[in-house]
């Protein structure tokens, strides 16, 4: 797992991960986009709580490990001021099979998105801005349904 | 019992709250307590269940204990990707 405040180049991760044992590379590319729930954005920044992103980043890699059998897992995601069409956040797998590869990319992408302590706050062309809630943590948090209910 | 609990704020949490931490005296036994107790600083009226809390620089669940000079972390609902 990388934090990183500098552009995200896909094609150099993902020739960090060539071997000559894996079949299959999957990668996924989250991109900035021009709008959001009925808004135009002009751009965003993100907040990462840094130490505990790349621990718990860390965990959802290892996690994918263990359910798949995968060759290598990675993540970057970036921090600070992005641009509309700018690479948000990168995952690349490898593994023997198609299959796990891209089970393994969806496990890591989906898990990174709810638990990691990553905030983003979109600029829109009218002049205001607003703090994102992701769509899916209320889902999550439905999991817990003793502190959903506090 | 009043505990001496350090508290950190992220994103709207700080916005809202208008410092990124504070040492407070606070009658809590657990995160879901400071969390509550403090609602007039990160004004938020999510549900625990959307937020997340880490105590000591570890991820924890809002019933954990929190014990005098911790340090609390408040995460609003958070969205990266």
């Amino acid at each position: 797992m990388r934090i990183t405040a500098d552009r995200i180049d896909p094609d150099k991760l993902r020739n960090e991960l060539v071997d000559a044992a894996a079949g299959a590379y999957v990668g996924f590319e989250g991109w900035i986009r021009n709008h959001n729930e009925g808004e135009q954005v002009l751009r965003l920044e993100y907040e990462v709580y840094e130490p505990l992103a790349l621990a718990e980043g860390e965990k959802v890699i290892a996690e994918a490990v263990e359910k798949f059998p995968l060759l290598h897992a990675e993540c970057v995601h970036r921090s600070g001021a992005l641009d509309i069409g700018e690479c948000a956040v990168w995952v690349g797998v490898t593994s023997a099979h198609r299959d796990e590869a891209f089970a393994a990319c969806r496990y890591i992408i989906d898990q990174v998105k709810v638990r990691l302590p990553i905030w983003k706050k979109e600029h829109y062309v009218d002049g205001h801005s607003g703090w994102v809630n992701c769509e899916r943590c209320a889902e999550h948090g439905h999991t817990h349904p003793e502190a959903a209910s506090s | 019992m009043t505990k001496t609990i350090t508290v950190r704020y992220f994103a709207g949490f700080r916005e809202h709250a208008g410092i990124d931490k504070e040492t407070i005296a606070v009658e809590a036994s657990t995160a879901a307590d400071v969390y509550k107790k403090l609602q007039h600083r990160h004004g938020s009226a999510e549900p625990l269940g959307h937020c997340k809390v880490a105590i000591n620089d570890q991820m924890a669940d809002w019933d954990a204990t929190v014990s005098d000079g911790d340090t609390v972390l408040l995460f609003p609902p958070v969205a990266g990707g």
